[in-house]
């Protein structure tokens, strides 16, 4: 088995543009979230969310790659531009043939079966440009990533809804870590906030009409984002070797799935997917100093999550920190792991726990150390990555301070 | 403006070319149009002239629509919009 390290990381988010800017944003206890713009959000019940803005996405693409990019396409390859950047990384010969691209996102191009749509249904045309369906293909990020890096070896996109990153990032460890690849470019992004996309959201009444408390009594549903986190997992002798800055090590991950409820979380489903992590990372649960929890905003998932952690760490949950930063950035579904992942590597590196802010009241049933409304200086080790999506498929990741 | 004018227009853009490096002999190929870029071009001209090409990505050389110079092209498009006029 070998070991496994990030040497790269890249973002954009409602939080900023870089992994700098997410991480100062965080630090401050920021809030992202605002009232969204685009055609016909008037139509539309929940009129807020973590959107990207100041993005100007043709003036970074050629007219070429912009008929090709959905918008979830174009956050991809900016952060991937940013973590390739960092870890200093280059792709070629035998690295190249062996590396590749493993992304998660639960829509893919929503946005461009948005407008599609729009156009043959609404407006009544019978002719859509010809690139509509590698556009909106749900592998076409981990695709444009593999052409712009010259990554050859085993890619693909992994979509488990709110897990998908996660789910994602788990597989490229374990590609890195049993010695199939050298290293591996992973995360996720999406970009689901437009019309359509939020619209089928609202159906399921879950979304909070003015803001993402996690924890918080007075919670009263989820935000979405919209953004992406790109990594480059990579072995740590490989690393080493070459000279690169370490961010973190990846120590372990788990997948469960609950195999009970399509929408509603299991607490067991959680509790083993945690508690599978810290057996894979060979952890002991008080090593554990931060969660960077799922902490959706709903009452189904922050109540459940806080039992499974209360489970899962007995004593040890009082003394743990857990936050979700979902209630800065919002709930970026498929790919919230991959930008909820900065959280961590902040913590491990920096000492600089990311609050859960918007938390006005206590909840008798999520009693733990959410760390709120303004961030916290900790030394802190080990932490955990949370993610359980709908369709009950769960995936944690462990990390360890380097 | 001309259906020839227009056509160089399109042909230029996919190629980002100025119209003028443009000619009536010219082939996609010359031009570094690639097989992208030409159902990228087809789709330009249907949405111009408002006409239905009749072209086939899996046979381009087979289709009922020569594309192998830019003037065949224009041609092709002359044809189309006297037959699906009205």
């Amino acid at each position: 088995m070998k070991r496994v390290v990030i040497t790269g990381a890249g973002t954009i988010n409602a939080l900023g543009h870089s992994v700098a800017e997410t991480m100062t944003a965080m630090a401050e206890g920021r809030c992202g979230i605002g009232p969204l713009v685009f055609r016909d959000v008037e139509r539309l019940s929940i009129q807020i969310g973590g959107q990207v803005r100041g993005f100007e996405a043709d003036g970074r693409y050629n007219r070429q790659q912009m008929s090709l990019y959905d918008r979830f396409t174009q956050f991809t390859l900016a952060a991937a531009a940013e973590a390739i950047a960092q870890s200093g990384i280059t792709f070629s010969g035998e690295l190249a043939a062996k590396s590749g691209v493993v992304l998660g996102t639960a829509g893919g191009g929503v946005s461009t079966w948005d407008d599609n749509y729009r156009s043959v249904y609404e407006d009544g045309k019978n002719r859509v440009h010809p690139f509509v369906v590698p556009k909106l293909m749900n592998n076409a990020a981990a695709s444009h990533v593999s052409m712009e890096y010259n990554l050859k070896g085993p890619s693909f996109t992994v979509s488990t809804a709110c897990a998908s990153s996660n789910h994602a990032m788990a597989q490229a460890f374990q590609m890195v870590r049993t010695g199939m690849a050298p290293a591996m470019v992973t995360g996720g992004s999406e970009s689901m906030l437009c019309f359509g996309g939020v619209k089928a959201w609202e159906g399921l009444r879950v979304m909070s009409k003015d803001a993402c408390r996690p924890f918080s009594a007075n919670r009263n549903g989820m935000v979405q984002g919209e953004g992406a986190g790109i990594f480059v997992f990579e072995e740590y002798e490989h690393a080493r070797a070459r000279g690169a800055e370490i961010l973190c090590e990846v120590a372990g991950f788990a997948m469960s799935s609950d195999a009970t409820d399509i929408v509603m979380p299991s607490k067991n489903g959680a509790a083993r997917a945690i508690a599978g992590a810290l057996s894979d990372a060979r952890l002991n649960p008080e090593e554990v100093g931060y969660i960077n929890a799922h902490g959706t905003g709903t009452a189904a998932n922050d109540k459940t999550e806080c039992a499974a952690v209360a489970d899962v760490f007995g004593p040890h949950a009082d003394k743990l920190m857990i936050s979700s930063t979902k209630s800065m950035h919002g709930h970026l579904i498929g790919g919230t792991g991959a930008v909820e992942l900065l959280a961590c590597i902040m913590a491990l590196r920096d000492g600089v726990i990311a609050p859960t802010i918007g938390y006005e009241e206590a909840d008798p049933d999520c009693a733990l150390d959410v760390v709120p409304n303004e961030a916290r200086d900790a030394k802190v080790n080990v932490a955990l990555s949370n993610a359980f999506a709908f369709g009950g498929m769960n995936a944690v990741l462990a990390l360890r301070k380097v | 403006m001309s259906v020839t004018d227009k056509i160089f227009e399109i042909i230029a853009e996919q190629a980002v070319l100025e119209t003028s490096d443009v000619t009536l002999e010219s082939t996609l190929e010359d031009l570094g149009i690639d097989s992208l870029g030409l159902v990228e071009s087809i789709f330009a001209i249907e949405e111009e002239f408002d006409i239905t090409v009749p072209f086939n990505a899996n046979e381009p050389t087979n289709s009922d629509f020569d594309i192998s110079s830019v003037s065949k092209i224009i041609e092709g498009v002359e044809r189309l919009l006297k037959e699906q006029a009205g």
